[in-house]
């Protein structure tokens, strides 16, 4: 289409005076700059839009690199374990034995700590926010202020953790009779529990938000008090909204790297109990990556990586689709 | 009254005061580690700190210009790769919404915003460390602009979507061509949004030490080459926080304290800017 209306617009033609007598009248000319003008804007525009196109491919391109950039890497350590590099108990790179049971425990222990730590709290900021006070200065500051717990670089609060959190862990740790390391599961469960309270609680009061008034008042004129109304009206009508915001979170605390690092106490041996140091899988990454001195060794880190990758993903995936789902 | 309404009225007042105490104690946290950094950061901070090399173990003293000049010059360089890129991908997807590419490449968006910062990191080393034979500022640049990508093109395009249809018809009924139309009325109109998650996105990367720390690595030494590794801010405090010396931790005080009020401040401006132009992200 664009080429045909490249064709018609051409001014070559009328250079030759084809049509028209060989003497340029004034008409003619400017006519002919014009047309030369229109000509150079959509050569123009015809340049623009590929470029956004190309952008837009690249983008997939960039995503599909990602993938098989890992997969192919990894590629030695999968023909060398298998799937039993998944259950593989084993840590040991001296003897070339990588099993990541420890990794796997150590990730889903935290994670999940942290979530069921840091989810009353993410639904309270929701309910406050949403629900009790959605409007005046004071919910304004408790808003913006929880967005900032998001804003804080994650090395930071790995410091934060290294110099603060972990003594304390170490006195209570002390004080209920076990191992007094300090670093370990329990102390980077906490960080990442404050971590992620931000991304479950914005998610959940814009869904808060969302229940028609005409519900909660219907449910008012039968007499309900506000705890009813909230859990007979407005959970099961936000359900899958704050799911998706648990869903994100998780995403989140799977994901983190630096803040564990610095606080689980990097051991590949299987945690224990959850005070017991550790290594989840993005830590181990971090503290191996440039040590891993045989191919093996470094294809098996990005085996994990790979892992990483996939289990954040669909994690993420079914959160946006819950959203979509809701939104629509 | 009787019992059982007073019960119930009872019980929905315990709990708005719990969800009360329990949402004033989030932030209880954050204000801790602020006043904590703050207080064991701002007394390290002087001239000296700011202008001088980080001096070997054993002397005291010493300052993080390296990772300052480092940090300016990775994420100068990763918004120059991201921006352009992210708003061209935004423009795209919001003039063509319904397009197969566009489904895919909001996918593909939708997937790399959820892509754990570390990842991303393993991801650069193979693309540039290893092929140029050692490690990069480039290469943590690149990572950093990888990080940055979703969320300039998310606010590009959710901000593009919110102009008025109007405005653009209004636009081509004057006979503008199509890519005069996006740059001179569009992206203009909508500059606020865009802008906002520019600085946004620049504030996210500015805390990402994972990414760097197999790309940039770190380098003790001033450097502006971008083709050697270079220090940044959050690598030094990691390296400088887990090491066993206390002049180090004083210097990743200092250089904690400087990243934490440099972030604040751009989410702060951030908020400001679309609190001004009524922008919603």
């Amino acid at each position: 289409m664009e080429t045909s209306v490249d064709k018609v617009l051409k001014p070559a033609p009328l250079k030759n005076g084809a049509g028209f007598n060989s003497q340029k009248t004034p008409e003619t000319v400017s006519t002919n700059k014009r047309l030369k003008r229109s000509h150079r804007q959509i050569r123009a525009e015809n340049i623009f839009r590929r470029t956004i196109m190309i952008v837009a491919v690249a983008t997939v391109v960039l995503v599909t690199g990602i993938m098989v950039t890992l997969a192919y890497q990894s590629r030695l350590s999968i023909q060398s374990a298998g799937l039993g590099f998944l259950w593989g108990k084993v840590w040991d790179p001296v003897r070339d034995i990588f099993g990541v049971y420890p990794f796997l425990l150590g990730t889903l222990l935290t994670s999940f700590l942290a979530l069921i730590i840091s989810v009353p709290f993410s639904f309270a900021v929701a309910l406050f926010l949403g629900e009790y006070f959605p409007k005046g200065w004071m919910p304004d500051l408790l808003k913006n202020t929880v967005e900032l717990i998001a804003a804080v670089p994650s090395v930071i609060y790995g410091f934060w953790g290294l110099a603060v959190l972990v003594p304390i862990v170490r006195t209570f740790e002390s004080a209920i009779g076990v191992d007094a390391i300090g670093q370990g599961i329990f102390s980077s469960s906490l960080i990442l529990a404050i971590m992620i309270i931000p991304y479950a609680a914005s998610l959940g009061r814009s869904m808060i938000q969302m229940v028609p008034s005409n519900l909660k008042e219907a449910a008012y004129s039968l007499g309900a008090t506000r705890w009813e109304v909230i859990r007979m009206v407005i959970l099961p009508y936000t359900k899958s909204g704050l799911f998706a915001g648990v869903m994100l979170s998780l995403g989140r605390a799977l994901g983190e790297t630096m803040a564990v690092t610095m606080v689980i106490g990097n051991t590949s041996l299987i945690p224990k109990n959850i005070f017991s140091p550790g290594n989840t899988m993005a830590s181990v990454i971090a503290n191996e990556f440039t040590e891993a001195d045989h191919p093996v060794y470094l294809s098996a880190l990005i085996e994990l990586g790979l892992v990483l990758f996939v289990v954040t993903v669909v994690i993420n995936m079914i959160g946006k689709r819950l959203i979509k789902g809701v939104t629509k | 009254m009787s019992v059982a309404i007073k019960y119930r009225i009872g019980k929905s007042t315990v709990f708005q005061a719990l969800v009360m105490v329990l949402s004033f104690a989030c932030v209880v946290p954050l204000i801790f580690i602020l006043i904590y950094i703050l207080q064991a950061g701002i007394t390290k901070i002087n001239w000296h700190f700011l202008t001088n090399l980080p001096k070997p173990v054993g002397e005291t003293g010493g300052g993080i210009a390296n990772a300052l000049v480092g940090t300016s010059i990775i994420i100068a360089t990763a918004s120059v790769i991201a921006i352009p890129f992210g708003i061209l991908c935004g423009i795209y997807l919001s003039e063509n919404k319904n397009s197969k590419l566009a489904y895919w490449s909001r996918l593909c968006i939708d997937i790399l915003q959820g892509v754990p910062s570390i990842v991303i990191g393993i991801v650069a080393y193979f693309w540039l460390v290893k092929p140029l034979n050692g490690f990069s500022a480039l290469s943590g640049s690149v990572a950093l602009a990888i990080m940055m990508l979703p969320i300039v093109v998310r606010s590009t395009e959710e901000t593009l979507l919110l102009l008025p249809d109007s405005l653009r018809e209004a636009a081509y009924a004057l006979g503008m061509p199509f890519h005069r139309v996006i740059l001179k009325v569009i992206v203009p109109c909508g500059i606020s949004g865009i802008l906002s998650g520019v600085m946004l996105s620049v504030a996210r990367i500015t805390g990402e030490t994972a990414p760097l720390l197999f790309t940039a690595f770190g380098n003790p030494y001033l450097t502006t080459d971008i083709t050697k590794p270079m220090q940044s801010l959050p690598l030094l405090i990691f390296n400088y926080a887990t090491s066993p010396y206390n002049d180090w931790h004083d210097l990743a005080w200092g250089a904690s304290c400087i990243l934490l009020i440099w972030v604040l401040l751009l989410n702060i401006f951030t908020k400001l800017i679309t609190r001004k132009w009524k922008v919603q992200l």
